[in-house]
């Protein structure tokens, strides 16, 4: 059996979860990694993109083991179909087989020395004079406790470990995306080498479906509603099956291999990101892009950041809430800064209708939308004053 | 009063999104299963507006 005593916990063996694991491990941390899935990477919840540089950014390199599908672009369709391309270009990335890339991800962590125990449930922290001390956990029916010094709450965004330590994860239906999709095999696809994005109240309200790639005729096709406008008759599973039975010409062949569901934070990170021996990243922290609701890249590299300020304090001897607190300054000082514009920007978008959707389409160019997408849309002002007038009222309000 | 929240398990797909939108810590996901505390359950509703397969309903 495992021993009951480690310097740090891990919560979670997703990409935050395990990137947090192998760098604790590497700095000498004795560091157990508990999940309470009984196999790492399943079930996703997930659509696999992520782009080269985020990989990048925490030391993990592109194995074709995971690494399924380059991607070098996007085609954006129009609420009324009109196609508009995207060239990634530096930013291109990759769709992945997560069950295979978390697993890795794991992998590294136990070659560095990380334990890991899966199917083991953490139901809450130990919490010792207001400080959290340890976590309890039921593996295979049988309760335990672990002891140590610093738990790292990578449990996504059914997180009870921030929770039951007094942080506030919860997710208000006006910033959280209602998701479904399927993995489908059998698709005809007009460029397999491109994510697919539709656009449209129709199609997803204040959201977007997507098709990703991750074979020539294999992709997840899911979609993102705003949480506040799904209920009954009008679930992400109502508008993926409708949009579905309209595209005859891509899925008339297709079949789902797989369904997956979740919710998706959209409203920017969490209040407050750390305390008296604790760090909550990724989902669970809120750390996922306002704009296309993806998390691993951003789970990874808070991951990274706040496993360095950890085994700092731990070598220090000090993990209160104080010493912490490096961890987030220096990530809302980072990608804090790049979410906090793109959640004005998601506002923004929330706001236009169709018809601004296609004027969009006209006035912008593919240069643009990676502009957009990286947090930069001062520039969509003057623009505006320009060549849609009508849309400068709200972009006025919302981006300046 | 007596109303309370109730999982279709043979809709669930068992992802946990309704966890994080449950204002009271309400739920829980297990592995292929999801606990409603009624003691701390609200039947706000909001789990059941936001499952993307329809799978929550509140029951008299």
């Amino acid at each position: 059996m495992i021993d009951k005593e480690f310097d740090a916990v891990v919560v979670g063996a997703g990409p935050g979860g395990s990137v947090a694991a192998r760098v604790l491990a590497e700095n000498g941390v004795k560091t157990l990694v508990v999940d309470k899935r009984q196999e790492i990477g399943a079930p996703k919840r997930c659509a696999e993109g992520i782009n080269i540089a985020s990989l990048a950014r925490v030391g993990v390199g592109p194995d074709p083991a995971w690494a399924l599908r380059k991607i070098h672009g996007a085609i954006l369709y129009t609420p009324a179909g009109k196609p508009f391309k995207v060239d990634l270009g530096r930013t291109s990335g990759y769709v992945l087989e997560r069950k295979i890339f978390e697993k890795h991800l794991a992998r590294d962590a136990i070659r560095k020395g990380a334990r890991y125990m899966v199917k083991t449930h953490a139901t809450g922290v130990v919490m010792e004079d207001g400080k959290v001390c340890g976590i309890r956990a039921v593996h295979m029916g049988e309760e335990f406790t672990v002891r140590c010094k610093l738990v790292i709450a990578a449990d996504g965004v059914d997180s009870k470990i921030a929770r039951s330590a007094g942080l506030d994860t919860s997710n208000p239906l006006t910033d959280y995306h209602s998701g479904f999709q399927y993995e489908m095999a059998g698709l005809k696809l007009s460029d397999s080498e491109v994510l697919h994005i539709y656009f449209g109240e129709e199609v997803a309200p204040k959201g977007y479906i997507w098709i990703f790639p991750k074979d020539y005729d294999v992709a997840n096709v899911g979609i993102g509603i705003l949480g506040r406008l799904s209920g009954p008759g009008h679930r992400a599973r109502e508008y993926l099956d409708r949009f579905i039975a309209n595209h005859p010409d891509i899925f008339s062949g297709a079949s789902p291999i797989e369904i997956n569901t979740g919710g998706i934070p959209v409203g920017s990170a969490i209040d407050c990101l750390v305390a008296d021996g604790l760090m909550v990243v990724g989902d669970a922290a809120h750390q996922v892009n306002p704009i296309h609701g993806g998390g691993i890249a951003l789970a990874m590299n808070a991951a990274r950041i706040a496993a360095e300020v950890g085994a700092k304090a731990l070598s220090e001897g000090n993990v209160s809430k104080e010493r912490l607190y490096e961890y987030e300054k220096i990530w809302r000082e980072g990608d804090g800064v790049k979410l906090d514009k793109l959640l004005k920007f998601r506002f923004f978008m929330e706001k236009l209708d169709d018809g601004n959707l296609e004027t969009l389409a006209d006035i912008l160019e593919s240069e643009d939308v990676i502009r957009l997408t990286g947090g930069e849309y001062r520039f969509l002002v003057k623009r505006f004053i320009k060549k849609a007038p009508k849309i400068l009222p709200l972009a006025k309000k919302f981006l300046t | 009063m007596d109303d309370k929240v109730v999982v279709d398990r043979m809709k669930c797909c068992y992802c946990g999104g309704c966890v994080g939108v449950c204002p009271k810590d309400a739920l829980e996901l297990q592995e292929v299963a999801i606990y409603v505390d009624s003691g701390r359950c609200v039947k706000c509703g909001a789990c059941v507006k936001f499952c993307p397969v329809d799978a929550l309903s509140i029951v008299k």
